[in-house]
């Protein structure tokens, strides 16, 4: 796939957590536009293997923009410069031929890096093992029509549930939050009849666990919403906050 | 009690205490407004210094300036925590950061527009409290609109007065519609209007606030 881009990448090398990174330039040239980023990526990555280099680390997975695995914060913004994808589904004719693009991980108190653009992304597994769970009986599943759920209800809870944890919302952010992440994953649960036997202390744990792995607070600036992939509204944030108060204030 | 001080102090209760102590100070702002206001009748202070005074000697008003005092200084306080604790959360910064592609300049400056309404109450308690309040030079002949004539005579005050209220329209802008996000209330049906007041309100009361210096220096309210 032979194209006609000549691109500068200014691109975030770091061996491990532990020591310092820095950014390094590289040329890559005849790129297609029809090339998603990561295949960009793999270009250069192929030529560092040939050359006897390290390649550049970065997380990928399902490459169709479901998985939530890629990340990169590319010239400022988190997935790169389009609205609602994510970097596997960010397309080279986003970028003009000559360009200078930077690429950096995310960058949070609470996402260490573990190599060049990979980070640690696990606080987010121990927010959901926190609360964002249901308890279900054994046995055959109930017929799903014995439990009435009103339309609207399952829609913002299937909107919520969209989230796949990618991340951006804590990359866009100033304070490098998790509202968005969290406020999701508790309504989600929250809208839904399964989840009201946990509802107050899922809002409780998961809050707490979010505060103790370091995110920041909520400025309500958008920017995650804005920059989600996904489409998660700010209206989770605000659910969020109704379930925590009245779990604080009503709970024993 | 425990449980209370526990969620306070977590990363939403400190948005809670933002959020309930900036409301209040939205609502003082409405009655300070609204009071001052009162010059632009031209007569010569009259309303003007008779509300000054009730304000001066009703207890219940002498009350509340405590507790606004207190509001303030919680909102400055939390203010403050907040941005320390934000800080943190990202120990190495961005190297290229495209903040206007995702959100508002001065939705993600509230700490520094905060800080500079903090200095501008400053200077501004200086002119009018500390005077009226803790001095003998408020006399019949010397009133407290008197006082705003001679304060605002200089041109060096009226711009301080003039960005201190565009610093007050932008830091209510975000605060205003922010502080109902916070408080749980965002609903298609009414979170447009909230944001529609808010944006009303801030500039409304700022464009009021500001026109007063910008008069008296022009002497255009005798």
């Amino acid at each position: 796939m032979e194209g006609n881009l000549n691109l500068t990448l200014k691109i975030w090398r770091q061996k491990n957590a532990q020591t310092a990174g820095k950014f390094e330039t590289y040329q890559v040239s005849g790129i297609s536009e029809d090339m998603s980023f990561l295949e960009m990526i793999d270009v250069l990555n192929n030529r560092l293997i040939e050359e006897g280099d390290d390649p550049v680390a970065f997380d990928h997975d399902c490459r169709e923009g479901i998985c939530g695995m890629c990340s990169m914060y590319i010239n400022g913004r988190p997935h790169g410069p389009n609205k609602g994808v994510t970097t596997c589904q960010l397309h080279m004719r986003s970028f003009q031929d000559g360009q200078t693009i930077t690429i950096e991980p995310w960058r949070a108190e609470a996402f260490p890096v573990i190599k060049d653009l990979v980070v640690n992304r696990s606080a987010f597994d121990r927010i959901i093992a926190a609360g964002g769970f249901i308890s279900v009986n054994t046995g055959n599943a109930q017929d799903a029509n014995s439990l009435p759920i009103p339309k609207d209800h399952a829609d913002d809870a299937f909107a919520a549930a969209a989230c796949i944890g990618c991340g951006a919302c804590v990359a866009a952010c100033k304070n490098a939050s998790a509202m968005l992440f969290t406020s999701a994953k508790i309504s989600q649960l929250a809208l839904l009849p399964q989840g009201q036997a946990e509802r107050a202390k899922r809002a409780e744990a998961m809050v707490a666990q979010m505060d103790e792995e370091g995110f920041g607070a909520c400025s309500n600036t958008g920017a995650c919403e804005a920059e989600c992939p996904k489409g998660i509204s700010l209206e989770n944030i605000a659910r969020m906050n109704r379930e925590y108060f009245s779990a604080v204030f009503t709970s024993k | 009690m425990a449980w209370l001080s526990k969620s306070l102090n977590s990363s939403l209760g400190k948005k809670l205490l933002m959020a309930i102590t900036g409301l209040f100070l939205v609502s003082f702002l409405v009655v300070h407004c609204g009071l001052n206001a009162t010059v632009f009748f031209n007569d010569g202070g009259e309303t003007f210094n008779k509300g000054a005074e009730f304000m001066a000697k009703n207890p219940f008003i002498r009350t509340m300036e405590i507790v606004l005092f207190g509001g303030l200084l919680l909102h400055i306080l939390d203010g403050l925590r907040l941005w320390i604790d934000n800080k943190k959360k990202r120990p190495v910064a961005y190297a290229v950061v495209d903040g206007a592609a995702n959100s508002k300049w001065y939705s993600r400056s509230m700490g520094l527009l905060g800080t500079l309404l903090l200095l501008f109450i400053i200077i501004h308690l200086k002119h009018f409290w500390y005077f009226s309040r803790l001095t003998d030079n408020l006399t019949e002949e010397h009133t407290l609109f008197h006082e705003m004539q001679a304060i605002f005579a200089s041109p060096v005050v009226v711009v301080i007065y003039v960005l201190g209220c565009i610093s007050l329209a932008y830091h209510l802008l975000h605060g205003f519609q922010s502080a109902f996000q916070t408080l749980g209330w965002n609903h298609p049906k009414y979170t447009p209007t909230i944001k529609c007041i808010g944006a009303a309100y801030s500039i409304i009361i700022s464009i009021i606030f500001a026109a007063m210096p910008i008069a008296f220096h022009l002497n255009l309210i005798h």
